[in-house]
């Protein structure tokens, strides 16, 4: 499968406070995460609130350079933001909410159409017809074309984020939560419109979420964030079935499940995030993890090779029997 | 339930629903016709020049009172001209002002607001600082200042007019172009590679339309209004032209023998700046979702 971005060592730190008194402070949002997406694949990265996910999607849709680290698309770095602009095209995003991410004074068809206009490709008949074509796509009726976004239900105004998403033929789409906001019974249908595209498009996915659920339909690979940093990386299916990390286990604990035999023992996850503000010395989640030791507070453990994936834990073979 | 399925109302259809909600907005349109009306065709409906001096009828009070003549239905003023035609053509200089003050007020507040919200740090710091410098001084008082560095004259005191109700443009743009901004749709327009002009006027600007209109229709009172005010003054539109405001300054002194050259110009301005708050009053309701109930 070919590789169409590669991503070493991500970071992304914002400068917070300042002000006229205040102290100066850096939060690390993103912190060294790496990842490669191939065609035709779903990269799913999972992590609670807060943990940088949303800031890993805008880094690698191109909207916001990193502090630090390389991003590849197609073999060519994205140095500068000549390159940037010049390779945004390539990598589009699909917001978690359907109701802010259209402009509510275009129709449908405007929307559509916009990307086109604004890279001036084809002339009006074509564009047109290439909007109504995508509308096809992905499931939408030829006459909503005049319509406004306020005249559709979330579902279907994730079609259309979808559709517009597409219009430009990027090979690389990243996903914010784009199911989180909808009901349970049209998350299906909108997940499956996605994969429909994927194997038709051989498009590639980065898809965030925090539904554990979503991840298992939808993704090839996982990568679990906690606190900026990766904390275990693998292929999904050894993910769910021998989760390497503690935080993984208790995530996956704590996924509400309806069938009895599949239920586990939930382990509760106590405690907070650590501040990003001021992270601490050692291992982030050493706080709340019931294996923690000296070594994890004083060390942070880098992420190493355990059976296939990538675990960040210093105690990552003995925490299985655990 | 008929089997036709009814056509969606427009956006129009649903605006003039909530519109005409508010019994007040719809009088205050209703006035607001009849002074456009009566602004157009002022060459038809006035009995005379509004300059011209009838020697022989000074102070002749309106039609219904003892001594009036049907020449002048309202009277005359104090050098023999018609009342009724200075008001009608007073009407058409006071849209004129309102209009032009409006609109210029609105399109440069609009593009400082916009630059500020999309340019952000130092620019945004320097156009905001000027704006609150602006507001510091008493509106009035400030277009004073203004008009004795430009000179008398109806057109500098518009201008002082357009510089005294800048703020509240470009506060108003700013605001509601940051609010915009921080919207998913915008950051997808910006990642299909839109330039920052197309963002600006095709995107946000049409977005932050609600509140802008609202404001030019208050703003229309306002300028008519201060424009009046400078006019009382002196130092705003000149004798002999026909201006409310200037009329009102010019019979101040036969208040006691002569009522109507002091009452009909300040009735015909109380009515018009009424009419212009209470259309702003309901557009504000119809268009803006957070005053809904």
């Amino acid at each position: 499968m070919t590789i169409l971005m590669q991503a070493e060592n991500i970071r992304r730190h914002y400068p917070v406070g300042g002000g006229l008194f205040g102290k100066k402070g850096i939060v690390k949002a993103v912190d060294g995460v790496s990842f490669t997406l191939r065609e035709g694949e779903t990269l799913a990265v999972v992590g609670e609130s807060g943990c940088g996910k949303s800031t890993l999607a805008r880094v690698a849709t191109l909207i916001e350079p990193p502090s630090d680290g390389t991003l590849r698309i197609d073999d060519a770095v994205v140095a500068d933001d000549a390159a940037r602009s010049r390779m945004r095209l390539s990598v589009q995003m699909v917001f978690q909410n359907p109701f802010g991410s259209l402009n509510p004074r275009k129709t449908v068809g405007a929307i559509l159409q916009e990307p086109l206009e604004i890279n001036s490709r084809g002339d009006a008949r074509a564009r047109e017809a290439a909007a109504r074509a995508m509308m096809d796509k992905v499931g939408l009726r030829q006459d909503q074309f005049g319509r406004y976004p306020h005249m559709f239900s979330g579902g279907q105004r994730q079609r259309i984020a979808i559709a517009r998403a597409l219009m430009l033929n990027p090979r690389i789409v990243v996903a914010d939560e784009p199911v989180s906001a909808l009901d349970v019974s049209i998350q299906a249908q909108v997940l499956n419109l996605m994969m429909d595209l994927q194997d038709e498009l051989k498009l590639a996915y980065l898809f965030i979420s925090h539904d554990l659920s979503v991840v298992r339909h939808i993704a090839r690979e996982v990568m679990v964030m906690y606190c900026g940093r990766p904390v275990e990386h693998g292929p999904k299916d050894t993910i769910f079935a021998a989760p390497r990390h503690p935080y993984t286990q208790m995530l996956l604990a704590a996924t509400p499940s309806i069938d009895p035999a599949r239920r586990k023992q939930s382990v509760a996850i106590k405690g907070e995030l650590p501040s990003p503000l001021n992270p601490p010395i050692g291992c982030a989640f050493a706080s709340r993890c019931r294996h923690a030791t000296d070594r994890c507070t004083a060390e942070r453990p880098e992420p190493r090779p355990v059976a296939g994936h990538a675990v960040a834990c210093h105690h990552a073979e003995t925490v299985m029997q655990a | 339930m008929s089997g036709a399925v009814a056509p969606m109302p427009g956006r129009l259809a649903l605006f003039w629903r909530s519109f005409a909600e508010n019994r007040g907005a719809v009088v205050g349109l209703a006035i607001m016709v009849v002074l456009i009306i009566i602004s157009v065709l002022a060459d038809v409906l006035a009995l005379h020049s509004p300059i011209e001096q009838f020697r022989a009828h000074f102070l002749i009070p309106p039609i219904w009172q003892e001594g009036g003549v049907w020449a002048f239905p309202l009277g005359t003023d104090d050098v023999g001209r018609d009342m009724l035609s200075r008001l009608i053509y007073g009407a058409r200089l006071s849209l004129i002002i309102g209009f032009s003050v409006a609109s210029l007020a609105l399109l440069t507040g609009t593009t400082l607001g916009l630059t500020a919200a999309f340019a952000g740090g130092v620019v945004d710091v320097f156009i905001m600082r000027l704006m609150d410098i602006l507001l510091v001084f008493p509106s009035l008082l400030l277009a004073i200042v203004i008009v004795a560095i430009l000179g008398p004259g109806l057109f500098n005191a518009m201008l002082a007019v357009v510089v005294v109700t800048l703020p509240g443009y470009t506060r108003l743009a700013r605001a509601s172009a940051l609010s915009e901004l921080a919207r998913d749709y915008v950051t997808a327009t910006r990642s299909a590679g839109a330039s920052t002009l197309r963002l600006m006027f095709d995107v946000v600007l049409p977005n932050c339309a609600a509140p802008l209109i609202v404001q030019v229709s208050l703003g229309f009172a306002v300028a008519i209004l201060d424009a009046a005010a400078l006019g009382f003054l002196g130092l705003g539109a000149q004798p002999p032209t026909p201006e409310w405001g200037t009329m009102l300054s010019g019979a101040l002194q036969f208040y006691q023998r002569a009522w109507w050259v002091l009452a009909l110009p300040g009735l015909a301005i109380l009515f018009t700046v009424l009419a212009f708050n209470l259309v702003g009053d309901g557009l504000r309701d119809a268009l803006d979702p957070k005053l809904k109930r």
